[in-house]
C-alpha cells in the first residue's frame, strides 16, 4: 500500500464523506418524520390513513433501495417528473427509511399499557397532552434501541447512491479504481471512511439510549 | 354563570338507570346512585360484578349505553367536548399505580396541575411538596417510579389525584396489586383523607377498612346493586339479602 497515495486521495473522500453524510442525515430525518407521524395515525386509528399505511409498508419494505432508487430517478422523468439526484437520494432513503420508521415507533407505542393513557386522561389530560406527554416519550425510549438500528441501516444503505451518480463515498472509491486502478489503497480508504461516519453514530446512539433509558429501565 | 347541565344539584355525584353493555352482554343493568358531598360510599362486591366498570363509567372512561351520570351537575359523556373539564373535578387511583414512568415522583404530581390547570409550577411544587410530606414520601420526590415500593407509588398516586383538587375521588381496588403489609399504609391515607371530609367511592375487597371507612356500603353482584345501606355495621353483621350473606361468608373462616 502506498501512502502517498492515501494521502493524495484523503481530500476526494473528505468531500465524498460530507455529501454521503448530507444525504444520509437529511434521508434519516425525512424516514424520522415519516415514522412519527405515522406510527401516530396508526396510534389513533385513522381510518383511510391506516390503510394506505400499510400499503406504503409492505411497498416499500419489499423492495431493494437500489430499485426504488432507479425507479424515482430513472423512470419517474419519463412520466414528466424530473428530480435531482441529490434529493432523490434524499427521498429514497426517506421512504425506505420512513416504512421501517414507523413500524419500529408502532411497536414502542403498543408496548404503553392502555392503562397508562387512562391514567392520563383520568388527570384531565386532552387525547393530545396524553399523546405527547405520556404516551410519545415512553414509547419513544422503548424502541430506541430499534430507531438507531434503523439509523445505522439507512447511513449504510447510502452506498447505493453511486448507482444515481451521487459523489458520494463508493462512487468515488469506483471512480478513482477506474482511473489510476489503486484497487487496495481505494478499498482501505472506503472502510475507513465508513467507519470514520459510522462509529461516532453508534457511541453517540448508545449514549443517547442510555439517557433516554435511564427514567424507565434504569440500565 | 349557569354552565350546569343539572341546576342545582343536590347530589355530588348522580347516577341514573345507568345500562352499560359490551358485546351484547349486559356489563350494569339499571344502576341508580346518588353521592352526596362528604360521603364515602364504599362498593363491594364479588369479581367480576361490575363495581370496577361502574367506576370507570363515572369519569368517562367507559361508554354508557343508557342512563345519565351527573358529577357536580355535569353530565359525564366520553365525546362531550368538556370532559376533560368534568375529569378535573373526579380523581382516579388504579390499582395497578399507573404513575408515570418517565417521570420523577414530583413530576408525577405536578404535571396534571401545570399543563391542564395552567397552575403555577412553583406554587403546585409547593403544595406537592406539602402532600407528599404528609404521605411520608418528601424525601423520595426526585426517585423515578421503579425505584419506589408498591405502597409508595400508590401513595404517590393519590397525592397525584388529590392535587388536582377534585370534588370527588375514585379508588379502583386500591391494595389488590399489594403486598400485606404496604395495604395498611395506604389504607391509613385513605382513612385520613376520609375524615378530612373528601367525598370518596371507594371499590374494594378489604372489609375490615370498608367497615371502618364507610359512611355508606352498597353491594353490587351480576351487574347490579343488590344491597345498600347507610347502616354500615348493621350491614356487615347483618345483611339482608342472602346474595350480600353469601358474599361476606366467603371473608369469614371457622
Amino acid at each position: 500500500m502506498d501512502i502517498n497515495v492515501l494521502i493524495t486521495y484523503i481530500p476526494l473522500y473528505n468531500e465524498a464523506l460530507l455529501l454521503t453524510f448530507k444525504i444520509g442525515m437529511l434521508g434519516i430525518l425525512t424516514a424520522f418524520a415519516i415514522g412519527l407521524s405515522g406510527a401516530a395515525a396508526v396510534y389513533f386509528k385513522v381510518p383511510v390513513v391506516k390503510k394506505i399505511l400499510e400499503i406504503y409498508i409492505e411497498l416499500f419494505r419489499n423492495t431493494p433501495l437500489l430499485v426504488q432508487l432507479f425507479f424515482i430517478y430513472f423512470a419517474l422523468p419519463k412520466l414528466g417528473i424530473r428530480i435531482d439526484a441529490e434529493t432523490c437520494g434524499v427521498l429514497g432513503l426517506g421512504l425506505i427509511g420512513g416504512a421501517y420508521m414507523i413500524e419500529t415507533l408502532r411497536s414502542g407505542f403498543e408496548s404503553i399499557d392502555k392503562v397508562q393513557s387512562e391514567s392520563a386522561l383520568s388527570l384531565g389530560m386532552t387525547r393530545r397532552q396524553m399523546f405527547g406527554s405520556i404516551i410519545l416519550p415512553q414509547a419513544f425510549s422503548v424502541s430506541m434501541p430499534g430507531i438507531m438500528a434503523n439509523v445505522i441501516f439507512l447511513l449504510k444503505e447510502t452506498s447505493v447512491f453511486s448507482t444515481i451518480s451521487l459523489m458520494d463515498l463508493m462512487f468515488t472509491a469506483k471512480d478513482l479504481i477506474g482511473m489510476y486502478a489503486k484497487t487496495i489503497e481505494c478499498l482501505f480508504l472506503l472502510v475507513v471512511y465508513y467507519l470514520i461516519m459510522l462509529l461516532p453514530i453508534s457511541v453517540l446512539g448508545s449514549f443517547i439510549e442510555r439517557r433516554v433509558r435511564y427514567a424507565q429501565f434504569g440500565d | 354563570m349557569s354552565e350546569k347541565d343539572i341546576e342545582q344539584a343536590e347530589m355530588l355525584v348522580e347516577v341514573k338507570n345507568l345500562h352499560k353493555e359490551f358485546n351484547g352482554n349486559v356489563i350494569l343493568g339499571d344502576i341508580n346512585l346518588s353521592v352526596k358531598k362528604g360521603e364515602v360510599v364504599v362498593v363491594i362486591g364479588p369479581s367480576g360484578c361490575g363495581k370496577s366498570t361502574f367506576l370507570r363509567c363515572l369519569n368517562g372512561l367507559e361508554k354508557i349505553q343508557g342512563g345519565t351520570i351527573a358529577v357536580d351537575g355535569l353530565y359525564v359523556e366520553p365525546d362531550k367536548k368538556d370532559i376533560t373539564k368534568i375529569r378535573q373535578k373526579i380523581g382516579m387511583v388504579f390499582q395497578s399505580y399507573e404513575l408515570f414512568p418517565h417521570k420523577t415522583v414530583l413530576d408525577n404530581v405536578i404535571l396534571a396541575p401545570v399543563m391542564v390547570q395552567k397552575r403555577d409550577k412553583k406554587d403546585a411544587t409547593k403544595e406537592a411538596l406539602e402532600l407528599l410530606e404528609k404521605v411520608g414520601l418528601a424525601d423520595k420526590k426526585d426517585y423515578y417510579p421503579r425505584q419506589l415500593s408498591g405502597g409508595q407509588k400508590q401513595r404517590v398516586a393519590i397525592v397525584r389525584a388529590l392535587l388536582m383538587h377534585p370534588e370527588v375521588l375514585l379508588f379502583d381496588e386500591v391494595t389488590a396489586a399489594l403486598d400485606p403489609e404496604m395495604v395498611h399504609e395506604v389504607l391509613q391515607t385513605m382513612l385520613e383523607l376520609a375524615k378530612s371530609g373528601s367525598t370518596m367511592i371507594i371499590v374494594t375487597h378489604e372489609m375490615a377498612f370498608a367497615k371502618a371507612v364507610a359512611d355508606r356500603v352498597v353491594f353490587f353482584d351480576g351487574g347490579e346493586i343488590v344491597e345498600e345501606s347507610s347502616d354500615v355495621k348493621n350491614f356487615f353483621e347483618n345483611p339482608s339479602t342472602e346474595r350480600a350473606k353469601r358474599f361476606l361468608k366467603t371473608f369469614a373462616y371457622e
